[in-house]
């Protein structure tokens, strides 16, 4: 066990992380395809699936908020509205880090 | 039949459509037709992977590991979402969590292959799982709207995955020397690309607010979750609530 986690720990760490994502990420675009023989995705799963990429952004982004405090809501904030108007990504990401370039500018 | 939202013209895709039989088949030239429906993604391909790319050489990973990243996992939330919880030096506890979540975060792909199976079903296994290893959400849509055009072509689908590979891992090692690059980045909010680039993603997945209350739940559970428990269990718990959330709201 100490043999393994010794090896985890050198340098092959980030090799065997990148592999452990590569396999789980792969068994989730191969497990739609395989399971579809067998089983029906249910319309009450399917619901519960597609409600997942917006939940992982702010499960993720919000406690990251929280820690960087209101310069980050700004900066956020700026770039939901360009891109809800642009619908661009770049103009988001320009809004969001150039509203952050001027706060931190001004000693925010 | 819905409006054409992958290219403007589609001459070549109707006649290619027309001229298909009804049976799954693959060609060189539906290889060729799909890398010419592949270019309208161009722009947000190039800038989620550069903002990765950047986000990457931030948090200080080897370009080796961000092209690593980009090019096996090739999954930009469970990338982006990977780099917070990056380490240099691993334990089994730490991978373990870092592949439950990237499961997590990546398992609305079971939707996209499940969608796809009729179509890949008489593929040749070895194909099959190169064009499943190459799914995302773009290619999966554009793959989708030419099958549901009665496009029966799998090159189609290979073409455009193939070379929206290629873009994103392009565009990754450009954003990490782009990102390498910039004195301070702090003084520009480069520390926050990665929230700056998810805020973003919310606003094409906002159908209104009903089915965004999910969401909530799993920003609220995140957050509760992060302020008593050490480590990354907010985000598999946040995700999890946000799905049962889903699951329950009609």
């Amino acid at each position: 066990m100490s043999g393994v986690e010794q090896f985890i720990a050198g340098p092959w760490g980030g090799t065997i992380a990148i592999a452990a994502m590569t396999v789980a990420t792969f068994l989730c675009r191969i497990a739609g395809a395989l399971v579809m023989t067998r089983v029906t995705i249910t319309p009450r799963i399917e619901r519960g699936l597609r409600a997942l990429p917006g939940s992982i952004i702010l499960a993720t982004i919000l406690p990251i908020l929280i820690d960087k405090g209101p310069t980050a809501f700004i900066g956020i904030a700026a770039t939901i509205i360009v891109m809800a108007f642009t619908r661009k990504e770049l103009a988001g990401l320009a809004a969001g880090l150039g509203t952050l370039t001027i706060l931190r500018a001004l000693g925010f | 039949m819905s409006a054409d939202i992958v290219d403007g013209k589609g001459a070549d895709r109707q006649k290619a459509v027309m001229s298909a039989p009804s049976r799954s088949h693959f060609t060189l030239a539906g290889c060729r037709l799909g890398a010419k429906m592949a270019l309208p993604v161009f722009p947000g391909y190039i800038v989620f992977a550069m903002a990765f790319g950047t986000a990457a050489s931030q948090k200080g990973l080897p370009l080796t590991q961000a092209m690593g990243l980009s090019g096996f996992v090739y999954a930009g939330a469970s990338q982006m979402v990977s780099l917070g919880m990056w380490q240099v030096s691993w334990t089994l506890s730490t991978l373990l969590t870092l592949m439950a979540v990237t499961a997590v975060v990546n398992a609305r792909m079971i939707l996209l292959g499940a969608a796809l199976q009729p179509w890949l079903a008489k593929e040749p296994l070895w194909r099959s799982a190169i064009n499943l290893f190459l799914v995302t959400e773009a290619t999966w849509l554009i793959g989708t709207h030419y099958h549901q055009e009665g496009g029966r072509d799998v090159g189609v689908l290979f073409g455009l995955s193939v070379l929206l590979w290629i873009v994103w891992f392009v565009a990754t090692v450009a954003g990490y020397f782009a990102g390498a690059l910039v004195p301070a980045p702090e003084r520009f909010g480069l520390d926050l690309v990665m929230p700056v680039f998810f805020g973003s993603m919310l606003v094409p997945l906002w159908k209104g607010a009903k089915p965004a209350l999910p969401w909530l739940v799993a920003g609220a559970v995140a957050l509760l979750v992060h302020a008593f428990v050490p480590g990354y269990l907010y985000l598999i718990l946040g995700a999890v609530s946000g799905v049962i959330a889903g699951m329950l709201i009609e």
